[in-house]
């Protein structure tokens, strides 16, 4: 008999005003730490989950949010897609390097 | 350059004012995002993969010192102190504040810009030739002709919900440096046999998921009937171009399903009902807007300068860039100047606060205070006088400006990709990360010579990867990142669709894998030839073999 693996599901969104990912934590809070989330482990969590995200989108707090496969780690919960991982750290390229290399330097 | 008329002023205040009022509104809950996206998104704000994302348009590429300043403050103050310039002559800001966005547009609008019609089912910012005014070969100024495209379809009340998006390009040259033959209506200036300019007219080019050339209706199209022309042809499209199905509805689409021929016919039908009503501008009109682009001073200058001469040999820098990046201008003892936004190892397209306040200050000090965007995500400086070429070499140089791969293998378009998109499969900028620090040896660059490479992180093509004489286009394999390859493409006078050459490679393989064709180019090349020409001569099958002899 196989024993399937639970699948793990968190919640994000992005922050109305400022449009910033963000995740949402056991406190019913929304923050931009993604191994703060809380973990839905089974279906019906995480449609409780959503429906509360849902509430939130309403409320303009938040804007477009959705669940999101995610796997257990030492740091909490990362996201399982390369998508959202690149979503949850920023792009894979640090912004600051390669172009703004030219930054302080004059014209002289 | 063109400047806003009061009609032009009142009309963009009005649309920030409304937009401010509208942004409150969502901020209040009072309006869902189902009811705000629209109006986001008239005004150029999408919601992307890290933030809100504004695109600016840079209406056919033409920029003023004080705009670019104005650009680079706003990467400073409201984004992360850089810009992203895009295929189609806009710029990008990735992390935008919704509450902020009210404020950027009014401090756009103070240097009269805006982010209208950079989304929606509208038409959009008009592009053009990015040599315009300055190309040896030029007829007319394009921008002429762009900048009343863009006053008759601002707000057109008719063609404000159009099937899809609507992209027009304008070409003043005989060359095709506009890509217009991947637009859904693509302008190309030349004269008739009588001498007289005029346009062909081609329709429903495009990439995106079903790539076309675009279809020549017309040969030749008087000037003044231009927009009772182009009228009758986005009436056409707009009838009977289909809202049924996303991936069918742009006007290639059309084109393929009724023929070129029969779209042809039914938009001369159309414009027989219009032509020389209301939509033919009198002839004071243009020659008002044409004064609005007249030619700055030029002054007589010495064709040859020493200095360029001593240098050229000393410096074999300055040698590759004044082959790659300095071309002739109409002017003489003028060049056009390109300034690489492809440096080894940097994202395509992109510019710090600080480059772009440079620019804007080397354009006031050396041409006429002039900045021109390119569809291949290069910023121009379109009228140097050649003595100045020393000096502007140097201070680009230490702006890390002055990479001499203008045209070159490194001189790749590439789309933001998964690093920024919502609608990407894979990652796009750090293989042209990867491909420039492959071929960062400038001997070997110029050696390899004109060779474009254009990449798209998925089927939408931002990033032109079907036209590229090497094409890639990033794909989700199984939650890996592959990269499909198509060889031949061309978005030039020679246009041509690029054709898939096998399985994809992986990431890993994938900068070996252009290495591979590159060689294969290199073995089978003859005198003079392109990598395009040596494609078009000898096929697919040597690179086909020499990439997959090992698989």
């Amino acid at each position: 008999m196989s024993t399937s693996i639970p699948k793990l599901q968190i919640l994000t969104a992005n922050r109305l005003a400022d449009g910033a990912v963000v995740y949402f934590t056991a406190a019913g809070t929304w923050t931009t730490e993604i191994g703060r989330s809380v973990v839905a482990r089974e279906e019906k969590a995480a449609s409780a989950l959503l429906a509360r995200g849902q509430r939130d989108a309403g409320a303009a707090i938040v804007v477009a949010p959705y669940l999101i496969a995610a796997v257990e780690g030492g740091a909490g919960p990362r996201a399982a897609s390369l998508r959202e991982q690149i979503r949850a750290a920023g792009p894979s390229q640090p912004v600051a390097d390669a172009v703004a290399t030219a930054v302080g330097l004059a014209y002289p | 350059m063109y400047r806003y008329d009061e009609l032009d002023r009142t009309f963009v205040a009005e649309r920030v004012a409304q937009f401010r009022d509208q942004v409150r509104r969502r901020l209040s809950g009072d309006l869902t995002e189902d009811e705000f996206r629209p109006l986001r998104l008239m005004n150029g704000l999408y919601l992307q993969l890290h933030a809100y994302m504004l695109r600016v348009a840079i209406p056919y590429g033409t920029l003023s010192s004080r705009q670019l300043h104005m650009l680079a403050q706003i990467a400073r103050r409201y984004d992360r102190g850089f810009g992203h310039f895009t295929t189609r002559q806009n710029i990008q800001f990735n992390w935008i504040k919704l509450q902020e966005a009210p404020d950027i547009l009014a401090d756009l609008a103070a240097v009269e810009m805006h982010a209208l019609q950079t989304s929606g089912n509208c038409i959009r910012n008009v592009t053009a030739d990015h040599w315009a005014g300055a190309a040896p070969d030029e007829i007319e100024d394009p921008r002429i002709w762009a900048e009343i495209i863009r006053q008759w379809s601002t707000l057109h009340p008719e063609f404000s919900f159009l099937p899809r998006k609507f992209k027009i390009a304008v070409a003043g040259a005989p060359t095709d440096r506009a890509a217009v033959k991947v637009h859904d209506i693509g302008l190309r200036m030349h004269r008739n046999e009588a001498g007289e300019a005029g346009f062909e007219v081609i329709v429903g080019g495009g990439l995106g998921r079903t790539p076309m050339i675009g279809k020549t209706i017309r040969d030749f199209l008087p000037k003044r009937h231009l927009l009772s022309y182009l009228e009758a042809i986005l009436r056409v499209y707009n009838a009977l171009g289909r809202r049924d199905n996303l991936f069918k509805s742009r006007i290639k689409i059309l084109v393929h399903e009724i023929g070129a021929a029969e779209i042809a016919r039914r938009v001369e039908e159309e414009w027989a009902e219009i032509r020389g009503g209301a939509l033919e501008l009198p002839i004071e009109t243009i020659a008002g807007i044409a004064a609005q682009f007249a030619a700055p001073a030029f002054a007589p200058q010495p064709q040859s300068v020493l200095e360029i001469d001593a240098l050229r040999f000393g410096e074999p820098g300055f040698a590759r860039w004044l082959k790659a990046n300095v071309a002739a201008h109409r002017e003489r003892g003028y060049a056009i100047v390109t300034l690489s936004l492809k440096p080894e190892g940097a994202p395509p397209g992109d510019a710090s606060a600080a480059q772009m306040d440079a620019v804007a200050d080397l354009a006031d000090a050396m041409s006429f205070g002039e900045i021109r965007v390119s569809h291949e995500q290069n910023l121009i400086l379109p009228h140097v006088p050649r003595t100045a070429l020393p000096a502007l070499w140097r201070a680009l140089a230490a702006l890390n400006l002055a990479t001499p791969n203008a045209g070159t293998i490194t001189d790749i378009i590439c789309c933001p990709g998964l690093d920024y998109c919502s609608l990407a499969n894979a990652r796009s900028i750090p293989v042209s990360q990867r491909l420039t620090r492959r071929f960062a040896d400038l001997a070997r660059v110029h050696d390899i010579g004109d060779l474009k490479i254009k990449m798209s992180g998925c089927i939408n093509a931002c990033g032109h990867h079907h036209v590229g004489h090497i094409g890639l286009l990033g794909v989700d394999k199984n939650g890996e990142e592959f990269y499909q390859i198509t060889l031949g493409g061309s978005a030039e006078s020679d246009a041509s669709l690029g054709t898939i050459l096998g399985p994809a490679v992986s990431s890993e393989a994938v900068v070996d894998a252009v290495e591979t064709l590159v060689e294969t180019y290199l073995a089978e090349r003859r005198q003079g030839e392109r990598f395009l020409d040596t494609y078009r001569r000898v096929g697919a099958a040597p690179f086909k073999e020499r990439l997959y002899a090992a698989a």
